[in-house]
Parts: structure tokens; sequence; C-alpha cells
């Protein structure tokens, strides 16, 4: 009995701490929303940010949604023999990219590069006491480092997906008409004609929110880290832990939301 | 005009500030001592509001420290952290006129250069470290840099957090002598906490013991050697033997 009630009792603490920790993440999100309406307005930190968010992440997302629309034109083909639908890559492939792949990939290797390194940064200024520097110097924390990253986020992560989306379709074409003997102009009709503006507005929207959730994140910990080289450590791996499973949950109820019907 | 009415402090069950009791006149240099982890640091930090006392008043000039324009509280405020706390990410200069180029304080940028450049010079620093980012300079150097953007802004009141920890007796020695330097020629009310008894001879005009959460003692610097306070005294001589626990 004693045993049953323990356990009982460990589920439900975890669940309220659990519970607790949304909690903090909303609060923390709506005072980030606050700051971003009032002012005063960093408008420096937020080009810093933007360049540091975008331009920075192009190499990697290029990369990665290069190879993963590549692979996927390999297996879609593969797949696809065995009921001899092979005709069917460039579709599969543009709605693959630019519905789930694109923004999920994306929005994880931004978790990966732009959630650590801001968590780390962040973190590292707690321990080092600049955060309190800056409140002695007048300035507010989360105005001046939460609020440039998140908004550069917003905005740039989307564009980041639209170029994914490209570039991964792209990676799709390329292993198509080279390696598996698809007809250039046929393979970009296909891809153009199947696309809809729907699939390529709900990569954009979850581009957005996914860029939300990767800056929210990297802040949230950096701000709320422990002491020490440890606490830096565990502040940057616990941002990119909640950063890509918020971003795969957020993916799975913005699938339903915009493709449910 | 610093006063502080029985301040309290917990971080959980460690009662770091049990009812301090201290006052600090307009223009005088206070220097606050005790061990390390005796809740100096966070006696300083709760006039700044970096940490909220639990129990207690604080009183600047007369008015509750957490009352009114926060912007304009601390604009009267220069600090001069334990480590520095540059922004690495900034140059030198923009660490300095870093009060100077946002808020209510903000100036054009050539202004606020020359004026941290200036600033760079009375601590001893010359223009060229200006373009450097922080870790690129020697810990004594930024400990200047520290200094140079605590006073950028012609503080009334000046705080340092361990201002010689990390430094050599030198350069100790140095930085001692701007504190107490520019304080005086600014006139400006300065609390600086240390557990370095040549800094509290340099720079305090009132030096203040705390230990156990309370101030056990609080007199003129002169006065220190010949206190009679069991706590100073031990203190002072960095004996083992006496009220102060060697091993906390």
């Amino acid at each position: 009995m004693s045993l049953l009630a323990n356990t009982l009792g460990s589920l439900g603490a975890t669940f309220f701490a659990f519970l607790a920790a949304i909690g903090r993440v909303a609060i923390f999100a709506a005072q980030t929303l606050r700051h971003a309406l009032t002012p005063p307005f960093y408008i420096k930190e937020f080009g810093q940010a933007l360049l540091s968010v975008g331009y920075f992440s192009l190499p990697v997302v290029g990369l990665t949604t290069i190879f993963t629309g590549g692979a996927l034109a390999l297996q879609i083909y593969a797949g696809g023999a065995r009921f001899n639908a092979e005709a069917v890559v460039p579709q599969i492939v543009a709605i693959g990219m630019v519905r789930e792949l694109g923004p999920v990939l994306v929005g994880l290797m931004i978790a990966a590069r732009v959630t650590s390194s801001i968590a780390a940064e962040i973190a590292t200024m707690k321990v080092t006491e600049q955060i309190d520097a800056l409140v002695t110097l007048s300035t507010h924390p989360m105005k001046y480092l939460t609020v440039p990253r998140v908004l550069a986020a917003l905005l740039v992560v989307p564009l980041l997906v639209g170029i994914g989306d490209i570039i991964g379709i792209m990676g799709g074409y390329l292993v198509a008409t080279k390696t598996l003997g698809f007809n250039e102009a046929a393979y970009l009709q296909n891809t153009a004609d199947f696309l809809q503006a729907s699939d390529i507005i709900s990569s954009l929207i979850k581009g957005s929110v996914f860029g939300g959730i990767a800056a929210i994140m990297g802040c949230y910990y950096g701000m709320n880290s422990g002491r020490g080289a440890q606490g830096v450590g565990k502040a940057t791996k616990s941002s990119v832990e909640a950063a890509a499973v918020l971003i795969l949950a957020a993916n799975f109820i913005l699938t339903g939301i915009f493709f449910s019907a | 005009m610093i006063k502080f009415e029985g301040i309290k402090k917990s971080f959980g069950d460690n009662h770091v500030l049990r009812g301090v009791d201290l006052h600090i006149p307009k223009g005088e240099s206070m220097v606050i001592i005790g061990g390390s982890g005796t809740g100096k640091s966070v006696a300083l930090k709760c006039v700044l509001g970096l940490v909220t006392p639990d129990e207690g008043t604080i009183l600047v000039d007369g008015k509750d420290a957490r009352a009114g324009d926060r912007d304009a509280f601390l604009a009267r405020f220069g600090m001069l952290f334990q480590a520095a706390a540059l922004f690495d990410s900034l140059p030198v200069w923009q660490n300095v006129a870093f009060r100077l180029m946002r808020g209510s304080l903000k100036r054009p940028e050539e202004e606020a250069r020359a004026i941290a450049i200036e600033k760079l010079r009375r601590v001893g620093l010359k223009a060229d470290v200006a373009d450097r980012l922080p870790a690129e300079l020697s810990g004594g150097m930024q400990k200047r840099v520290g200094l140079a953007r605590a006073i950028a802004a012609e503080p009334e009141i000046i705080f340092f957090d361990e201002p010689t920890t990390g430094l050599d007796p030198i350069m100790s020695g140095v930085i001692n002598d701007l504190i107490r330097e520019i304080v005086v020629e600014m006139g400006a009310t300065a609390m600086t906490i240390t557990h370095d008894m040549s800094s509290v001879r340099a720079i305090a005009d009132k030096v203040a013991m705390l230990h156990d959460g309370v101030i056990q003692w609080t007199g003129p610097v002169a006065d220190m050697d010949k206190s009679g306070d069991p706590y100073v005294t031990q203190f002072i001589s960095g004996s083992a033997d006496g009220p102060i626990e060697a091993v906390r």
C-alpha cells in the first residue's frame, strides 16, 4: 500500500512540476510579448539577432535540406517501384519537404544551433554578473536580450524554412534527374503543379512558431540557469531538449489544424 | 544618504541577513568587511533591487529604494562588479559608454565615445584600448574598464564589489588608490565590500563588520585597530581563534 502511495505521490509530484514548468515558460513568453510592445526598442540588437539567427544559419539549413530532399527522392523511387508508382517522386518530394520535413528539420537545426547558442550566451552572462550589470545600467535584460532574439527568430525562421523547402526540392530534383532518369522540365512542372498555396503558407507559419519556440526556450533557460560552468551546461542542454520536443509537439498540433480535414 | 533598517534575507534555510542596520552619510566611503558568504554582496544588491529583502527597508535620501522611477533611481548609481562583468560582445568603449548610449542619459555616439575615452584615461588606460574586446584585456585592465564604466555617467553613489579580488598586490594597490582618488574627486558616496584589509585602509572613511547576518561593529577606519570588538580584531589579525568559526 505504501509502495503504491509512494509511486502515485511521485507521479503526482512530477506531473505538478511539469505543469509548473509550463506555467513558468508561459509567463516568460507573455512577459516577452509585453516587453516587445513597450519602448525602449533595441534596434541594433535586433539587427544583430537577425544576422545571427538567420544569415549564419543558412549553411546548416541548406546542407540539411538538400541531403534530405535527395534521400527522400531515392526512398520514394524505391518504395514506389513496389507498386509501379515511381513517377510520383516530384509530387511526394515537394509535399514532404514543404509540409513536414522542411519546417521540422529547419526547426530542429535552429534548436540545435540557435537555442543552444542563446542559452549558453545568456547563462554565461548570468553567472558572470553581466545580467546584474545590465540592470544597474538601467537596461531591462528581457528588453535587451530576449525581445530582439525572439522577434528575430519569429521573422527570419519562416524565411529559412522557405529557403530550406526550395533547397530540399532541388535536392530531390538533382537526384531524380541525374540518377533516376527523370526529365528535368517535367520534374519541375510536376512539382509546381502539385504544390498549393496552403502548403507553402502552412510551412511558413510552422517556421515562425518553431522559431519562436527555439528562441524563447534559449532565453528562458539562459535567464534561469544555475551557477558556474555546470549551470551553463545544464541550461544549454535543457533548452535544446525542450525546444526540440516542443517543436515536434507543435508540428503535430499544427499539422492537425492545417490538414486534418 | 543610504540607510538600511532591519534588512533580512534568507535563501531557503540559509538566513544570510538577519536584521542589518547601517547608515552611510552623503559623501562618505563606507567599507563593509566580513568573511566569504556572510552576505556582503547580498546587502549591496538589495540596495539596487537585484535582490529583494524579505523584511526591512532601504532608504536612499529618505525615500524607499523600491519606490519611484526605477530608471531615474539607478541613474544615480555606478557599480564595479567583482569580475568587472564587462559585456563580452561589445568593445571596451561601448562597455564604458553603455549607459550614455541608451535610456534617459543617451548622448550622440561621438560624444559618448569621447566621454568613454576620457574615463579610460582617468583610470590609466590609453585610447587604443577603446576598440579592443574585454577578452583581450588582462584582469587588472578589465577592472579598470569596469571602474571607468562605473563612473562614466558621473554617479552620486558608487558601489565596489570586491574590487581587488584576483589581482596581484601591486595592481590591487593601484585600483585601491584609483578608487579613493575618484571617490574624493567626484564627492561621491561609496559603499565597498571586501575582505582585503589593504583595500579597507586605502578606501574607507568608515568600516562596518558584517557577521552572522548583522552589523557587529561600525566606526571610523582609524578606530578599527583599537575597536575592541572581538569579531573585528579576529578578522584584522586573520586568526583562527575567536568568535568567527574558521570553518563555515
